[in-house]
């Protein structure tokens, strides 16, 4: 099976920091996919499903978070995830 | 049980810092003893630390359910998100397993989780390792066995001592604090008696037992562990003296006038809008001193411009017209805020606080000077400078409140210049006062003592040098006269100003503008009214 992309610009306004952070997991951990999270095009990944690996990218406001995903779900948990990221978490503050 | 309800009562003695009596069962608030277990088979560590980790998950559940605001929620749904992924305790399990013992285990893999934050650029990132923090010693604490830290209402708290920001996590309600250390002067003690907290330091709270009935006299600065029958009917019995005594003093409703009828003004120091409810603003001639630093502590992130805006807007509406001053950030000395102030500063009352803080953080001082230039229109504000040393530090913030409203002008938005004053609490800057560009001073006595006398407010043993000496008045004096004669208006915020004890010597230096805690306005207005002339 290919692996699926997507990526999309973070705009929120202090980064993936913890309130992001949880909300991006707990959506991850909702699809069977195996879902990886990276801060460039080729990498390094971390799992998305894991709030300790996702924090510790430490991404700032106006990073590019790149998605690839591998499974039964896979696009539709890159959609999912993309819109998240680009409704800004859902979450004007 | 038997043996526990006929102990004898013993006293134990400290220092009031906030006034009232409370009765209740004592809960004992110990640091986690990191090094308190026994190291049994790697089978039984394993399943210490699973242990541990589900029973943290279930506190940390049920306290979610209760907190009710979005910014604690947030914290708390961060840390059980962090308990749900197992890349959190896998290396304490890998420790474990090569025989390590569970607490050890753990505080070593969440040691280099919180130093990966500790060392982040980014101060949002950087604040996160209390979080970690926070975790760390609560299943630390289910690994020793220790009782969960949560306190409930109708305590009697003893611990060794207690950040502001717990001490604003915690419902007070007919419950009591006593502590190791601090002072009358430290920031807790100023938020206990603002919000009517009994409150003792100086305790030795060794022998104290958690769970034993204490009756709390921090008017008489003692506690009365194991109080019989007797004490327990009189303790009711204040109670109800009290509550009917308190209207009665707030009742001291008009404008504060001396014997021989000079009229002197009387304000509040406040941190924030929960203070002003229920709080009518023709008792008081205005706010004296408003503390922005616990906007920012205690939280996820720094407050925006727009949340500032907001609460220093509904203070000036509160007020009515009358004076309300904002101090900007006073962050630093024993107000530290994750992700700003530095950690591990040696001598931090000495250290980047107050303006120095603010000028080394532009991004955040510009913010709050926004906020409070946008605040201006809808009232009567001064914004006041903490810890200026030099006037060049005064003339900085000058210049950079006028950019702000130019910034703020050019964006289309209301916006006005507010009277800009200085915190007179650095000596340097009280004895050269004539070289300050201020529209205002306001003498901060608490530092100005601590700095004079070179005497740590926080340290008991030193109670007797930390005092309003002969020193500390002749350079309030110097102040106010200078103020007097060069028409700018001196008042005094610290707890100096609220001692009706002390009424008489500061308007005798020719003080005639206190800024108090709420609870003391009715006392001092009291004082003020005894008072007949410099000549008594």
């Amino acid at each position: 099976m290919n692996k699926l992309r997507a990526s999309v610009l973070m705009r929120h306004e202090v980064g993936l920091h913890a309130r992001p952070s949880v909300k991006l997991t707990k959506l991850a951990k909702a699809f069977e996919s195996r879902i990886d999270l990276g801060l460039s095009p080729d990498g390094p990944w971390v799992d998305a499903k894991s709030i300790v690996k996702v924090m510790a990218t430490k991404a700032p406001k106006d990073s590019t978070i790149y998605f690839r995903a591998e499974g039964a779900d896979a696009k539709a948990a890159l959609e999912a995830l993309v819109t998240l990221v680009d409704g800004d978490f859902q979450d004007g503050r | 049980m038997d043996d526990r309800t006929h102990r004898a009562a013993h006293r134990v003695k400290g220092r009031s810092a906030a006034p009232g009596i409370a009765l209740g069962p004592l809960v004992r608030l110990a640091p986690a003893k990191h090094e308190a277990r026994q190291y049994r088979s790697a089978a039984e560590e394993h399943q210490a630390l699973v242990d541990a980790l589900a029973g943290s998950h279930a506190d940390l559940t049920a306290l979610v359910r209760e907190v009710g605001d979005d910014e604690a929620e947030a914290i708390l749904s961060f840390q059980i998100a962090l308990l749900e992924d197992d890349n959190l305790a896998a290396p304490a399990f890998a420790l474990i397993a090569g025989g390590e013992v569970a607490n050890r285990a753990w505080s070593a893999a969440l040691a280099l989780q919180i130093a990966s934050y500790d060392g982040a650029s980014d101060p949002y990132f950087r604040a996160r390792a209390s979080d970690l923090r926070d975790l760390r010693d609560r299943v630390l604490r289910h690994l020793a066995g220790e009782a969960d830290q949560t306190v409930p209402s109708g305590v009697i708290v003893a611990t060794d001592d207690m950040p502001p920001s717990t001490f604003l996590a915690t419902d007070w309600r007919d419950g009591g604090l006593v502590l190791r250390r601090g002072s009358p002067s430290s920031h807790v003690a100023i938020l206990a008696r603002s919000r009517g907290v009994p409150m003792m330091v100086g305790v030795d709270i060794d022998h104290l037992e958690h769970g034993t009935d204490a009756l709390l006299d921090a008017d008489a600065g003692l506690l009365i562990v194991n109080p019989d029958t007797n004490m327990r009917a009189s303790f009711s019995q204040r109670r109800a003296e009290q509550s009917k005594a308190r209207p009665a003093a707030a009742s001291f409703s008009g404008p504060a006038l001396t014997a021989t009828g000079e009229l002197v003004r009387v304000m509040i120091n406040v941190t924030g809008l929960a203070e002003l409810e229920g709080l009518d603003p023709a008792h008081v001639d205005g706010i004296g001193l408003m503390r922005t630093e616990f906007l920012f502590q205690g939280r996820e992130k720094l407050p925006t411009e727009e949340e500032q805006y907001q609460i220093y807007k509904r203070m000036l509406e509160w007020a009515a017209g009358k004076p309300v001053t904002i101090r900007t950030l006073d962050a630093g000395g024993d107000k530290p805020i994750e992700g700003l102030t530095q950690p591990g500063d040696m001598n931090p009352f000495l250290g980047v606080r107050g303006v120095r803080l603010s000028l080394r953080h532009l991004d955040v001082f510009r913010e709050q000077l926004r906020a409070l230039a946008r605040a201006a229109v809808a009232g009567n504000l001064k914004v006041m400078i903490p810890m200026v040393t030099v006037p060049e530090e005064l003339d900085r913030c000058r210049t950079l409140l006028e950019q702000a409203l130019e910034e703020l002008r050019r964006e289309g938005r209301e916006a006005q210049l507010p009277s800009l004053g200085m915190m007179v609490e650095v000596p340097a800057a009280a004895l050269t006062i004539e070289d300050f560009n201020a529209d205002f001073f306001s003498i901060g006595s608490n530092d100005l003592i601590q700095y004079v006398t070179a005497a740590s407010r926080d340290e008991p043993q030193l109670a007797d040098l930390a005092r309003p000496s002969r020193a500390v008045f002749s350079l309030i004096g110097h102040v106010v006269g200078y103020g007097d004669s060069s028409g700018r208006e001196t008042s005094l915020c610290g707890d100096l100003a609220g001692d009706p004890g002390q009424v008489a010597a500061l308007l005798g230096q020719g003080l005639r503008i206190f800024s108090v805690a709420p609870g003391a306005v009715g006392p001092v207005k009291a004082a003020i009214a005894r008072y007949s002339g410099s000549a008594a």
